[in-house]
């Protein structure tokens, strides 16, 4: 803090907007100079502050990698899962206490490879949760493994002579498998993302935000594409925001057009809500719910 | 037909220099390109930005929205 700090009219500086909701003693974190990682969670914090949500009913769960390390740095409820399974400990928690906005944190490899099929039957049954996906393309944290969403001819450690697997769409994967809420934005696009990740809070179901983040250590790094700065430069280049753009149009190519925005945003019942209604109606009052069940899901008189 | 003067929003940065990285988003996304990179160290060898134009920053918080390790943010000061 230099000189400039003093140079209010009333002397006062205001705090970090963010800093009270980080667990500052853990400060700095491990990401890399340039990783994309720090900006996503810039936005979910300020989406967080400003959606009116009760931050002490708010649960973060994550699981492994680098991105799996934001549960650990946020100052809320967080929960760092074992490697793939943020989405049924999520699950399990919101089954347990429907009161809690689930959110997962994760990055692309934890939550679609490992732990691909949580993702498509928490999607499928439309699970009330956030989901949040950092994706840098890579394995990061492991040494730059080829995952399911390295573009095709990108190299990895793995894949010295270029990736030849077809890549996730994911923005598709999610839409087919029933996303209430598809959207894609990049590190770059700080202010989409952030309006975009308060959306997806507000939304019953599962919503799922897809954020491109650069890995500049191990994946741009071995693809020659510069350092974090210039991944953030192509994404402001190369980016074209197509609101409402059909899923299977915006696969990602090496170092090609990103199509990016707010592509699926549609009602569809809840797991929760299903289940109560469908119970409620089938046992009647012999349907006990918990009193949290019945006071989220039972708004309709029942 | 007078021109009317745009009212000028006044701002300025805090910088915390031992958190930054030097990965350069400050002083690239700033729209009004107000910050540098300094030619001083912070302990971890990394440049941290300053704000080199201050009259010119209106405290629109882009920085601390784009920096990956919370070391900069704006904010926009009273008027007088």
């Amino acid at each position: 803090m230099g000189e400039d700090a003093l140079y209010t009219i009333d002397n006062v500086v205001p705090p970090n907007p963010i800093e009270n909701l980080l667990r500052m003693d853990r400060i700095p974190h491990i990401w890399c100079p340039g990783c994309g990682i720090g900006t996503t969670v810039n936005c979910f914090v300020r989406a967080l502050q400003t959606s009116g949500l009760d931050l002490d009913k708010v649960a973060i769960v994550s699981g492994i990698g680098c991105t799996g390390r934001v549960a650990g740095y946020i100052k809320l409820d967080s929960f760092h899962t074992t490697h793939g399974r943020a989405i049924p400990f999520a699950t399990g928690l919101k089954l347990a206490n429907p009161e809690l906005k689930v959110v997962v944190y994760s990055g692309d490899g934890d939550l679609t490879a490992i732990g691909g099929n949580h993702f498509i039957h928490a999607a499928r049954r439309n699970v009330d949760m956030t989901v949040i996906l950092i994706n840098n393309m890579t394995y990061g944290m492991t040494g730059g493994q080829v995952a399911p969403t390295t573009p095709i001819s990108a190299t990895a450690s793995t894949t010295p002579h270029g990736n030849f697997e077809q890549t996730f769409n994911l923005p598709f994967l999610a839409e087919s498998c029933g996303a209430v809420y598809v959207a894609r934005w990049t590190a770059f696009h700080v202010r989409h993302a952030t309006k975009s990740i308060k959306e997806a809070l507000a939304k019953k179901g599962f919503s799922f935000v897809e954020i491109l983040a650069a890995c500049p250590t191990l994946y741009s790094r071995r693809n020659k594409l510069g350092d974090g700065l210039d991944q953030m430069s192509y994404f402001r280049e190369q980016s074209e925001i197509k609101n409402g753009a059909d899923t299977k149009s915006v696969a990602l190519d090496f170092e090609g057009k990103i199509i990016i925005g707010k592509f699926v945003d549609i009602e569809r019942p809840s797991y929760q809500q299903s289940m109560y209604d469908h119970l409620r109606k089938k046992l009647g009052d012999q349907y006990i719910p918990s009193p949290e069940m019945k006071n989220v899901y039972g708004k309709n008189g029942n | 037909m007078a021109e009317i003067p745009l009212k000028k929003v006044k701002g300025t940065v805090v910088i915390v220099d031992e958190r930054c990285k030097g990965c350069g988003f400050c002083v690239e996304f700033c729209p009004i390109k107000c910050l540098e990179l300094s030619g001083q160290y912070n302990s971890k060898g990394y440049h941290p930005p300053v704000l080199a134009r201050k009259d010119d920053c209106t405290g629109c918080d882009i920085c601390g929205m784009v920096c990956p390790d919370f070391a900069i943010y704006g904010f926009m000061k009273k008027k007088e």
